[in-house]
């Protein structure tokens, strides 16, 4: 029995590292150190190899001129794939499309999201169908709902053409995805279609986390329901709120099965993202060196930004977490 | 903190790797059917022929070679042609070419030629090519070697549907660009949508403005900027500006610009549904009609080919031909039972199986006899009489200059980019 009660310890060193005899209590970190090490190491190895290896040979094949074939990339260019992309006209209009596809998010699906999360926690008949009905999209696969989407807003036969046919607007209908000017609004929809339902679970189950009681007292004071959601429900959702903004932006950046499958990045690169362009490049075009600058441009804004938005909006909430650790050491 | 997590939510990290997870994936996969030796041998064969007609009867011949060699497996993967590009470009940068793969020949083979990728069959596969048309083997052969064998050789030209023609009060097929407009304009003012394009795929869109390049500067124009790759000469500026004619007259069908080729509606359904009346298209058109419009016989009689019409003071004869047609390559890993396939697949007891399919036109000499579609039939004859011939651009050239073709006559022909901006794009990534 004393054999499993020191397994049991010994993971959970942080009862007993305040314990005065400092010889013991350096014994036990080694111990402690050597458990830590062998519990991480299969998910350090696969991390490793799957992510930060391919990482850094994509951060090494982006300083050559490389088309992919025959061993290693030879022809060192430097910085040079960097610079063509800063004159790159879909690069750029990558980044422009991005930030308004996460300005369109932010605006209007996750208010959306929140809306209708709000709704759903009403005593209301059929709530539960309702739930599991707006979540049903998010369990679908990107390639799936690009298929499906291709199918309605087909240009010769689709559904939406035929709805708007009814009302006398079939140019609307069949210009969805070949307009260049329309094709950045319907991708955005039926993005929304997708992820909605996923933002309103969190929503949902961050609402459910906080106390009726506040509300009720809130409402004893005289507040109306618009002032008990926007001074206390809105408030104590701060936290799923800035996690739920958090992937939807890195989700955005990130965009790639739905647009490929639904536009191609087309018409004439009119809905093209980082990862479309990439691929364009390096499968297509045989550009690998080019296309690897592209992922390590990727790579740092989505670093860049989930970095900053720890250090600086979610610090609070994260800050519990590690704190309480950090006192128990 | 940037937690892993975040990322694995969507595949991507792994399109991060590129170049990196082809060294992978180099590393990972198993080298079970490479460098076979007599006995047993499996035999990896991937093509482009997904759907009826052909897709059964290369089944039917991998199983009549397999009886008939006892110990060969032919493991076979059809593939539809854009996922095939991408699939292959995968393995091929990993390094590990299946044993026999499609290839349109031009400069993706060469480029894999160059990385070591497959493997010369001059010697092996001579007695096969000497019965053989002889427009046949030019996409397939660098310095005098052989990488690949043809074993469908046909030609781009304009399908149209007769009886629209008729109804449009169109006479004859035309002959000159200017007559190809104005049967376009009958066609428009007799309210029936011109030509289908899929503007999503783009390659369907540059064939006419290979076709209008090589009217008006001849083949030796193409040749030319495949070498130097200065494609800033006015003959393709001229061919821009007569492009620019048809699109002017706004000739396709709404919503071009997300039309794909092959789906149910796409280009090809598009034609053989008679919603439209040309299509620009290969000898396997009536085949994808047929298939992508769910009509088993497509328009029948009612479809009709024409060559490419001439552009009046045009260098180029309107006998030149432009396309390609499908060969197979073999892996640097292949054994040897690859070669025998590809060479049985051109007996030509095969090669009459597949032509009286009407999907393929054959490359042995004679088996053309078993062409049963008056349609391949035409093909076939305008290929024999074609005065030269020219691979398709999106081919023949580096794959960035071919997309870059593809790309900027996609510009072109949505009215975004005039003639004069798309030769210097890509003269930019022909001279990068």
């Amino acid at each position: 029995m004393s054999h499993s009660a020191d397994q049991i310890t010994a993971p959970r060193p942080s009862q007993t590292a305040a314990a005065p005899a400092p010889v013991k209590s350096q014994k036990r970190q080694g111990r402690r150190w050597l458990t830590i090490t062998l519990f991480l190491l299969p998910a350090l190895v696969l991390f490793g190899v799957l992510v930060l290896l391919p990482m850094l040979l994509a951060m090494y094949t982006s300083f050559f001129d490389w088309n992919g074939l025959g061993g290693r990339p030879t022809d060192f260019i430097g910085l040079e794939n960097f610079q063509r992309l800063l004159t790159d006209d879909i690069f750029l209009g990558d980044l422009k499309r991005g930030g308004l596809l996460i300005v369109l998010s932010l605006l209007i699906q996750l208010p959306l999201s929140l809306g209708i999360a709000m709704l759903l926690n009403q005593k209301l008949r059929g709530r539960g169908f309702y739930r599991l009905l707006f979540f049903v999209p998010y369990v679908l696969s990107e390639v799936i709902t690009g298929v499906l989407f291709t199918m309605v807003f087909s240009p010769n036969r689709g559904l939406a053409e035929h709805i708007f046919g009814w009302f006398g607007f079939d140019d609307v209908g069949s210009t969805w995805l070949s307009d260049p000017n329309t094709v950045m609004y319907s991708l955005f929809f039926v993005m929304t279609w997708k992820y909605f339902g996923f933002h309103m679970i969190l929503y949902l189950a961050g609402r459910q986390s906080i106390p009726n009681e506040l509300i009720e007292a809130a409402q004893v004071d005289g507040a109306g329901s618009w002032q008990a959601f926007r001074h206390v429900t809105l408030p104590l959702l701060g936290p799923t709120i800035r996690i739920s903004i958090f992937l939807a932006v890195i989700g955005t950046i990130q965009l790639f099965d739905l647009v490929w499958v639904l536009t191609g990045g087309g018409p004439l690169h009119a809905s093209e993202t980082l990862a479309v362009t990439m691929f364009n490049d390096g499968f297509r075009r045989s550009d690998i060196g080019y296309a690897s600058a592209t992922s390590i441009v990727m790579l740092l804004i989505s670093l860049v930004f989930a970095l900053g938005y720890q250090r600086f909006i979610m610090r609070r909430d994260i800050e519990g977490a590690i704190t309480v650790m950090q006192d128990k050491k | 903190m940037a937690t892993p997590t975040n990322y694995s939510r969507r595949s991507i990290l792994g399109l991060a790797g590129l170049g990196a997870g082809a060294v992978l994936l180099n590393a990972c996969s198993g080298d079970d059917d490479g460098g076979g030796s007599g006995g047993s041998a499996t035999v990896e064969w991937w093509h482009i022929a997904n759907t009826e007609p052909m897709l059964p009867v290369w089944d039917a011949m991998a199983k009549a070679y397999q009886s008939a060699h006892s110990g060969v497996t032919i493991k076979i993967t059809p593939l539809e042609n854009e996922a095939y590009k991408a699939r292959l470009t995968t393995v091929t940068q990993a390094g590990t070419p299946p044993d026999i793969f499609h290839t349109w020949g031009g400069g993706v083979l060469k480029q894999q030629v160059e990385a070591g990728l497959v493997k010369d069959i001059t010697s092996d596969t001579a007695d096969v090519r000497g019965t053989m048309i002889d427009v046949a083997m030019g996409p397939y052969e660098f310095d005098g070697k052989a990488y690949a064998l043809p074993v469908d050789q046909g030609m781009i030209g304009f399908w149209y549907n007769k009886a629209l023609f008729a109804q449009a009060g169109v006479t004859a097929a035309p002959a000159t660009w200017g007559e190809l407009l104005d049967a376009v304009r009958k066609l428009k003012a007799a309210n029936i949508t011109p030509i289908a394009l899929a503007g999503k795929d783009k390659w369907p869109g540059h064939y006419y403005w290979a076709y209008l390049s090589m009217r008006i500067g001849g083949l030796d124009l193409l040749k030319q900027a495949g070498e130097d790759g200065n494609f800033n000469k006015p003959e393709f500026v001229t061919a821009g500006q007569r492009l620019k004619e048809l699109v002017d007259l706004a000739p396709f069908q709404k919503g071009f610009l997300a039309t794909e080729y092959g789906s149910p509606d796409g280009q090809a359904a598009i034609i053989g549904n008679g919603k439209a009346a040309i299509e620009l298209m290969g000898q396997w058109a009536p085949s994808v009609q047929a298939e992508a419009s769910g009509k088993p016989k497509g328009l029948g009689d009612n479809l009709g080919f024409f060559p490419f019409p001439a552009v009046d003071g045009g260098k180029g004869t309107a006998t030149d031909a432009f396309g390609g047609g499908g060969g197979f390559a073999i892996g640097k890993d292949a054994p040897k039972e690859a070669v025998d396939f590809l060479k049985n697949l051109l007996s030509i007891d095969n090669q009459r199986k597949a032509a009286a399919t009407g999907a393929i036109i054959p490359v042995v000499k004679g088996a053309e006899d078993a062409l049963t579609d008056p349609n391949a039939k035409t093909v076939a004859q305008t290929l024999a009489s074609s005065s030269g011939f020219q691979l398709y651009l999106d081919q023949a050239y580096a794959p960035e200059v071919g997309q870059e073709v593809n790309e900027t006559v996609a510009q072109l022909m949505a009215g975004k980019m005039s003639p004069e901006k798309v030769t210097q794009a890509i003269t930019d990534v022909a001279q990068r």
